[in-house]
């Protein structure tokens, strides 16, 4: 384990720690990946880390480190951010997502993302799970649309709750209701990878646990990257956890592992939460 | 140790129940203020509307004279026959129908200034009626009728009171042998008070009498029309460029907004001279026009409605744009589908704000030559007209005594239009307002 003081720690940030590569494939990928704003100004420092198929990759750290910003640079939310750059690569299935050819919004088709307030449209719950699906097509007719409805409703848990009544406005839910319908509505467009940035951080245990097990069950259908500033859901639900600090990986290894037995003296100051 | 304490902490609530007092007085002497204001500004709309109301109500009746008119060949001056064309009839002599009848009542005024006198007892304009009716119904050729023949505006200000017959004979406009007719005429009941229907149908007038609204309205309706059609989506679209699209921190776009902003505070009457340079100078429109009073008052609208929409846009939570982008909308999706519809009560309010602001406008419409009198009703965009604004004026500028309740009514009428607009922005607002 690498020691010393906080300040000798912070200042000798080198590379990453643990594993953030992994063998065989991976559905997302980012090598060497720099993050400006506004010109000079650098958010993330030469992050390299993979996401493999199907798992739950927690990204955990203190504020400002980074850690939204790399969840927003995987599918391209960071394009509407003015003077926002990206070096470095990101790929997913193996191709560059900030290759010229390829245009964000079918990027944000494939990579969904979950949101840290619940934030459905001020519209009818079955308008908010049909929005995607009727932007991109996927639906031939009303009929298909309705099933497509239905089954994501179902796989988000909130079928038996909302079913008599698809036509109520969706803000009308409870928080962790609307939370569960932003769900729904991110997984009608059938997303390969779905982004969570803080999902929980607004709702209260009971909800957060609703959530936390559906995402367990999503996982078997999709890839999950999760930002989360609660230490137990990290360890609850995820694979693999990343740990962040001021804009740099520091460590990256199976769950259980960063937190029984952290190899960087930041992971280990974090988790018994010396600071942060 | 702790006596100290103790003690220091009772100076401390004795210091702070000290200052209580004086915040409370503080706070209740600005309560007293805002009270005073706001009956003060009570006060003073009431007196308006009141004063207002009260001056224009005499403009909504008018007085009538009954006359038996003899429609016989000889007055009329048509051959003998049994059919006429509409020609012969329009061209008829109606002139002198009124005057006759007057005569038979008064057969002692003989002199031919008293004559005279007698016979402007009724509106120049009744001949027309008269000629309207004949041509309406021939049968009344050759025949005697009592008909309610409009007075005239002399006349009919002494019949609404507003003209002392105790003053002496040479400060009233009404004079002493016009008393005694006056009189006859009421004891044989052949002076009423009538709904003043013409005041909303007719054009405008020399004659007070005769003088209506109704081109001025039309007017209003017409330059209003172009100023919406060309400020609204222009003025919503370029909000959305600049709100959505336009790069922030560019020099050129800072220097863009400044500008709107400035204009947004230029006074009027510049825009008015803009539009008599551009349009009619340069581009040669014709003057008077509601066409070219709607590409002024457009111009003067446009830095309202850009300023209130990108406000409303700017009000759209970031959480929905957010939403959209992240199921894979496109930014113009985004736009149309979410931030459009929740900025439109904004959008709205601010528009017809800024449509209601170009209703009420004078000054830049002078410059164009809409303060010309008119007295046809205006039927399209390229005909003379003018609007309510300034219908105001031309009448408050006017020396006939009626046109005093004229002016006020025509005020009335113009707030009432005022009004439902507001009422039409409220109900837009409450009706497009989405509940989160």
């Amino acid at each position: 384990m690498r020691k010393g003081t906080d300040v000798e720690l912070l200042q000798n940030l080198g590379d990453t720690v643990g594993k953030p590569l992994i063998d065989g494939d991976s559905r997302m990928s980012c090598s060497k990946v720099d993050v400006f704003y506004n010109n000079n100004n650098q958010a993330i420092f030469d992050i390299s880390v993979d996401l493999g198929k199907n798992e739950i990759l927690a990204m955990i750290g203190p504020s400002g480190c980074g850690k939204s910003t790399l969840l927003r640079c995987l599918n391209r939310m960071n394009d509407t951010i003015e003077g926002c750059k990206v070096e470095g690569e990101i790929t997913l299935d193996g191709i560059d997502v900030y290759s010229k050819n390829i245009d964000p919004v079918l990027l944000r088709s494939n990579v969904g993302m979950v949101f840290q307030k619940p934030n459905p449209f001020p519209k009818s719950i079955y308008d908010n799970v049909a929005y995607g699906p009727r932007l991109h097509g996927l639906a031939r007719n009303g009929a298909e649309l309705d099933d497509l409805v239905e089954e994501s409703l179902i796989k988000s848990g909130l079928w038996k709750e909302t079913k008599d009544r698809l036509n109520k406005p969706g803000t009308g839910l409870s928080g962790g209701q609307q939370q569960r319908l932003c769900i729904a509505r991110t997984i009608a467009v059938k997303p390969e990878v779905i982004l969570m940035d803080e999902p929980t951080s607004a709702l209260d245990p009971i909800a957060t646990a609703t959530i936390e097990e559906l995402m367990y069950e999503l996982k078997s259908s999709y890839t999950i990257a999760v930002v989360t500033h609660s230490m137990q859901q990290a360890a609850r639900i995820s694979d693999r956890t990343a740990y962040f600090h001021l804009g740099r990986l520091v460590e990256v290894n199976e769950t259980n592992k960063v937190f029984t037995n952290p190899e960087h003296e930041l992971t280990e100051n974090y988790i018994t939460g010396r600071f942060g | 140790m702790w006596l100290e304490d103790i003690e220091s902490n009772m100076n401390n609530t004795k210091i702070v129940q000290a200052s209580l007092k004086k915040r409370y007085a503080k706070e209740r002497r600005f309560k007293a203020y805002g009270i005073f204001s706001i009956s003060l500004s009570l006060l003073f709309l009431s007196f308006l509307l009141f004063d207002i109301t009260h001056k224009a109500m005499p403009a909504f009746t008018q007085t009538y004279l009954k006359l038996d008119i003899d429609f016989s060949y000889k007055n009329l001056k048509l051959k003998e026959g049994s059919r006429y064309s509409e020609k012969e009839l329009f061209s008829a002599s109606y002139r002198q129908l009124t005057s006759k009848s007057l005569y038979e009542i008064f057969p002692e005024v003989t002199n031919r200034k008293d004559k005279k006198v007698l016979r402007n007892f009724v509106s120049s304009g009744a001949q027309y009626n008269l000629r309207d009716l004949v041509i309406e119904n021939p049968s009344l050729i050759g025949t005697k009728k009592s008909i309610w023949v409009l007075a005239d505006d002399d006349i009919d200000s002494f019949a609404k009171g507003l003209i002392d017959r105790n003053l002496p004979e040479s400060e009233r406009r009404i004079k002493d042998n016009q008393l005694v007719w006056i009189d006859t005429l009421e004891a044989d009941n052949r002076i009423e008070k009538r709904l003043n229907i013409g005041f909303l149908t007719q054009g405008d007038s020399r004659e007070p009498e005769q003088a209506g609204i109704w081109g001025a309205i039309k007017g209003s309706f017409f330059t209003m029309l172009i100023t919406l059609i060309l400020s609204f989506p222009i003025g919503v679209a370029a909000a959305v460029y600049l709100e959505e699209f336009a790069p922030k921190n560019n020099w050129f776009v800072d220097l863009i907004e400044v500008n709107i902003n400035n204009l947004a505070a230029v006074p009027s009457v510049v825009f008015g001279i803009l539009g008599l340079a551009v349009y009619i100078n340069l581009f040669g429109l014709p003057r008077s026009a509601p066409l070219v009073g709607g590409l002024v008052l457009f111009l003067m609208t446009l830095p309202t409605i850009i300023i209130a929409t990108r406000a409303a846009i700017k009000s759209v939570p970031p959480s929905i744009r957010e939403a959209a982008l992240g199921v894979g909308a496109s930014k113009m999706q985004m736009i149309s589908h979410h931030v459009l519809p929740l900025a439109m009560p904004g959008i709205l309010t601010g528009s017809i704000i800024g449509m209601a602001q170009a209703l009420g406008e004078s000054a830049p419409l002078l410059m164009i030559g809409m303060v010309a009198f008119v007295a046809d009703i205006p039927q399209g965009f390229m005909d003379p007209s003018t609007v309510l604004p300034v219908q105001i004026f031309i009448w408050s500028d006017s020396p006939e005594r009626a046109f005093i309740a004229l002016t006020s009514a025509a005020i009335v009428v113009l707030l009432i239009f005022l009004f439902l607009m507001n009422l039409l922005a409220i109900i837009l607002r409450k009706k497009f307002e989405t509940r989160w």
